[in-house]
């Protein structure tokens, strides 16, 4: 399992890409962190979850 | 009269304690977007007596800015950062300000980021807060960076919370509330969302590192 934003996921093996686009987030509005470190925009492709990896993920709205 | 330095510093000592002021007065903070969050913050850190400020914004005072920017109606048309740099003037007369009078992006945010030990976000739109809460962790590994998601409309008060993300990144707001849904920005509510990073920023001055 993933913990992502709280919740225990069966996500583990999918890319951080492909994870963003199935739960229907906008790419361009997201900060992705991975065990406490930021996940670059150019890794989302090549940044695979494994069992046990704690994920935070942050989806901006408009307003300032 | 305006006091002299010696007794605005002696004013901001005899409120925070030396220790703390000192911390405050060495301290520079980047706030990225000089709307109603970011001239909040700013109002906010200089009467605490931040060390400096840098200021960064490309767009001008609008009339449709006024009911919550810390502007006044005889700025209309002046650069936000020119007409943020007078107001903090008047509140701290001896602030340190650099002003950037520019669109933040990912070519031109190391450099002028460069000396701030904080980064506030304080952007409008969505993308461009993710660009640089990305970019910052991403790049300058020795920054904190406090930013804002969800603050729009008449939502409850209480709604407005701080979470720790990852060591170096804060996020104020409810985190849902688009500027596009409903009624748009209320000059309280963002002032709430304001002084949460404003109130974060001092926090991690003072190592206090926990929301």
């Amino acid at each position: 399992m993933v913990k992502i934003n709280g919740e225990d996921l069966n996500v583990g093996g999918k890319s951080v890409a492909e994870y963003l686009n199935s739960a229907g987030y906008d790419l361009m509005r997201v900060a992705v962190e991975l065990n406490g470190g930021i996940v670059p925009k150019a890794q989302y492709e090549d940044t695979i979850f494994k069992n046990g990896d704690s994920v935070e993920i942050v989806s901006f709205v408009g307003g300032g | 009269m305006i006091p002299t330095k010696k007794e605005w510093m002696k004013a901001l000592n005899d409120r925070h304690g030396t220790m703390f002021q000192e911390k405050i007065s060495s301290t520079t903070v980047a706030v990225c977007g000089l709307g109603g969050l970011g001239s909040d913050i700013a109002i906010a850190l200089a009467r605490a007596g931040i060390g400096k400020l840098i200021l960064i914004d490309f767009d001008t005072v609008d009339i449709t800015n006024l009911h919550r920017q810390q502007y006044k109606a005889n700025q209309i048309g002046m650069s936000k950062t020119e007409a943020l740099q007078e107001n903090l003037k008047e509140i701290n007369p001896y602030l340190e300000t650099d002003i950037y009078t520019i669109r933040l992006d990912e070519n031109n945010a190391k450099n002028i980021l460069s000396g701030a030990d904080i980064i506030c976000e304080a952007f409008d739109n969505a993308e461009c807060k993710a660009m640089l809460t990305n970019f910052v962790l991403d790049k300058m590994q020795d920054k904190y960076i406090v930013a804002a998601s969800g603050m729009a409309g008449l939502g409850s008060a209480n709604a407005i919370h701080t979470r720790k993300i990852s060591k170096r990144f804060y996020l104020c707001g409810d985190e849902v509330s688009d500027v596009n849904d409903g009624i748009g920005l209320v000059s309280s509510r963002v002032m709430l969302c304001a002084a949460h990073q404003a109130h974060t920023v001092l926090r991690i001055i003072a190592n206090e590192f926990e929301v």
